[in-house]
């Protein structure tokens, strides 16, 4: 399970690297979203992973670690209002830029193939 | 327990919420007194927090009365009431000069300073690593706010770049913690200086990966080459009162590094090998980086944005020795630089206003209306941040150069800061003679600096030579907090 787990938060981020390096708001947007799913995951195994653990006290003989999971709703809650905000922000700078390139400018003539395909 | 502690967090947050009710949502006039008074009420409790933690040791306010490593707990030491009074003076000169119609951009102004000052205070406070990061948050998504104030292109631009990096920031930072978390069990700082002895190997390697991360989270906010790239546009674009606030916000990165670096792991064997040397290199690095900005600045609002990454290299490579000296020289550079870049935004802006057309380009313009309010005020900001005697520059730069020991250290440390200082002359001069001196035109439709601008640059400019006048006490005072900082690390929560 560790393995599974350790797997998918790789992928998680490596995708979100990727997009965050696009030119385009909206691309940067989704990564930024992803590195957020990414590090809740992150966050919720650093605990130690265990399975049957009960999250209730007098539940189980065995207790999960519950201060990540303080922690992790913490960070959803922070991460999503700043995820709204930066939506609120983009749009914004698409309309006073008039584009939605990280930058507000497009690249220059040649690269325009470039930049739009992102 | 002291409850009074906690008051530099819940006032701003007050103050705030109030200038959302009635009666002060109907009226600018009564959200400025509001404001305006509501940090000349946090500057007052800042120095009654900074009189007790100078008689009394350290303190620790458990939120709620948990007990230390569950709770999340407050320190009161003496660095962190600096700190306070610092963002406090910040606060109302800030408060006060956006009073005079900056403030007409935007209905929540006042509240989002008021956010802010509640989110720098707790990072300030805070003894928590988690709880730092949720203050982070606080100040950030009040200054994105406060960036764009006014709006405008140049603002909007300059937000998106800073908001990005800071959500990367802060999704770096939540791995660290959770890296911290699961290698040593604990966030409490004093709790984990203490634990960080008795870690195997292989949760040693674990806290390694994460104070790498923190290194990146904590230079991004101080603007650490190579991550100062943010710096110029955000704060050379953003409005004046909001800019002079701006200054203290590298030096909660600054302050991050210093309780967690200097204190809480002052005694992990990696700090030593190589976390010290990185900031050591990155710090002049930054010097470096920072001058040529200077040099190269069009407009005096860009050359003071340049001359916080400045003082921001002198300060991280200052702080890689490690030592109470290197404390020491750091505390008092730190509260001089503070005050003097918050001051020469405001300056930047009423030289920017009463010279037309010409703005604060380094070209010729009208005659400034106040040729000597705002002349004298640019010769003691200047020759202060130059380094300059009389002024606190000079004093500061001394504490520095005498905090290196002798070596090698010195001759690289030596000549990054005095080459350093001479560029900075270089390019202050020509900036003041272009901007005083080369005149065409005559009349001016002026903003004239009187009333609230004024005093709140005459508050900012003063702290200089007060800060030279006063050197003496002050410097002991900064000794007294260096070895403190250091004694605390050695202490468990149970201890206080």
């Amino acid at each position: 399970m560790e393995l599974l787990v350790a797997i998918i938060i790789g992928v998680l981020t490596c995708c979100a690297v990727f997009l965050i390096l696009r030119a385009r708001t909206f691309a940067v947007m989704l990564g930024l979203t992803m590195l957020s799913y990414a590090v809740n995951l992150f966050i919720f195994s650093s605990g130690g992973l265990k399975i049957g653990a009960g999250a209730v006290l007098n539940a189980t003989e065995e207790y999960a670690d519950p201060l990540p999971q303080a922690l992790v709703l913490t960070a959803i809650v922070i991460g999503f209002a700043m995820t709204a905000f930066l939506v609120v922000l983009s749009i914004r700078a698409r309309a006073d830029l008039g584009n939605d390139h990280v930058d507000g400018k497009l690249p220059v003539a040649k690269n325009t193939r470039q930049g739009a395909s992102s | 327990m002291n409850h009074l502690i906690i008051l530099p967090i819940i006032w701003p947050l007050l103050v705030a919420l109030l200038t959302l009710l009635p009666p002060f949502d109907r009226s600018l006039l009564l959200r400025r007194y509001l404001s305006v008074g509501g940090s000349i009420v946090l500057l007052l409790c800042s120095i009654v927090l900074l009189i007790q933690s100078t008689n009394n040791p350290a303190q620790l306010y458990q939120l709620g009365n948990w007990a230390a490593p569950f709770g999340i707990s407050l320190l009161l030491d003496q660095v962190s009431s600096l700190m306070l009074c610092l963002t406090a003076v910040l606060a109302v000169a800030s408060s006060l000069y956006a009073s005079s119609g900056e403030d007409e951009g935007g209905f929540f102004f006042h509240s989002l300073l008021h956010f802010q000052l509640m989110g720098i205070n707790g990072a300030f406070l805070t003894a928590d690593l988690f709880n730092l990061f949720v203050f982070f948050e606080v100040l950030l998504i009040a200054s994105y706010s406060l960036l764009i104030h006014g709006g405008g292109k140049a603002k909007t631009k300059a937000a998106v770049h800073y908001v990005v990096l800071n959500l990367v920031g802060s999704a770096l930072f939540l791995f660290a913690l959770a890296l911290i978390y699961g290698a040593s069990g604990t966030l409490n700082m004093l709790d984990l200086g203490a634990k960080v002895a008795t870690l195997s190997d292989t949760q040693l390697q674990l806290l390694q990966a994460a104070v790498a991360l923190l290194l990146v989270v904590f230079g991004l906010k101080a603007a650490v080459m190579p991550l100062h790239f943010w710096l110029g546009s955000a704060y050379s674009s953003v409005t004046p009162a909001v800019a002079a606030l701006f200054a203290i916000m590298t030096k909660v990165g600054i302050y991050s590094l210093l309780r967690v670096f200097a204190m809480v792991l002052q005694d992990a064997g990696f700090v030593a090998s190589w976390v010290f040397p990185v900031l050591w290199w990155a710090g002049l690095l930054t010097i470096v980086m920072g001058v040529l900005g200077v040099l190269a600045s069009e407009d005096l609002r860009k050359m003071a944005s340049y001359l916080v990454v400045v003082s921001v290299g002198s300060l991280v490579a200052i702080l890689s020795l490690g030592t109470p000296e290197s404390v020491q020289a750091l505390l008092y550079y730190l509260v001089h630089s503070t005050l003097a870049t918050a001051a020469l935004f405001l300056l930047a802006d009423l030289i920017a206003h009463q010279r037309g057309k010409a703005g604060d380009r380094l070209v010729n313009g009208r005659k400034v209306a106040q040729p000597v309010l705002l002349g004298s005020a640019f010769i003691v900001v200047a020759l202060s941040i130059v380094g300059m005697p009389p002024f606190s520059g000079f004093i500061g730069k001394l504490l520095l150069l005498q905090a290196v020991p002798q070596g090698n250290a010195m001759l690289w440390y030596w000549s990054a800061l005095l080459g350093s200082s001479l560029l900075l002359l270089i390019a202050l001069s020509r900036a003041g003679s272009i901007l005083f001196w080369q005149v065409a035109g005559t009349d001016t439709e002026a903003r004239m600096a009187g009333g609230r601008r004024g005093t709140a640059l005459v508050l900012l400019v003063l702290a200089s030579p007060l800060l030279s006048l006063f050197a003496g006490p002050l410097t002991e005072w900064c000794q007294a907090a260096a070895a403190q900082l250091q004694a605390i690390a050695h202490l468990t929560p149970g201890a206080f």
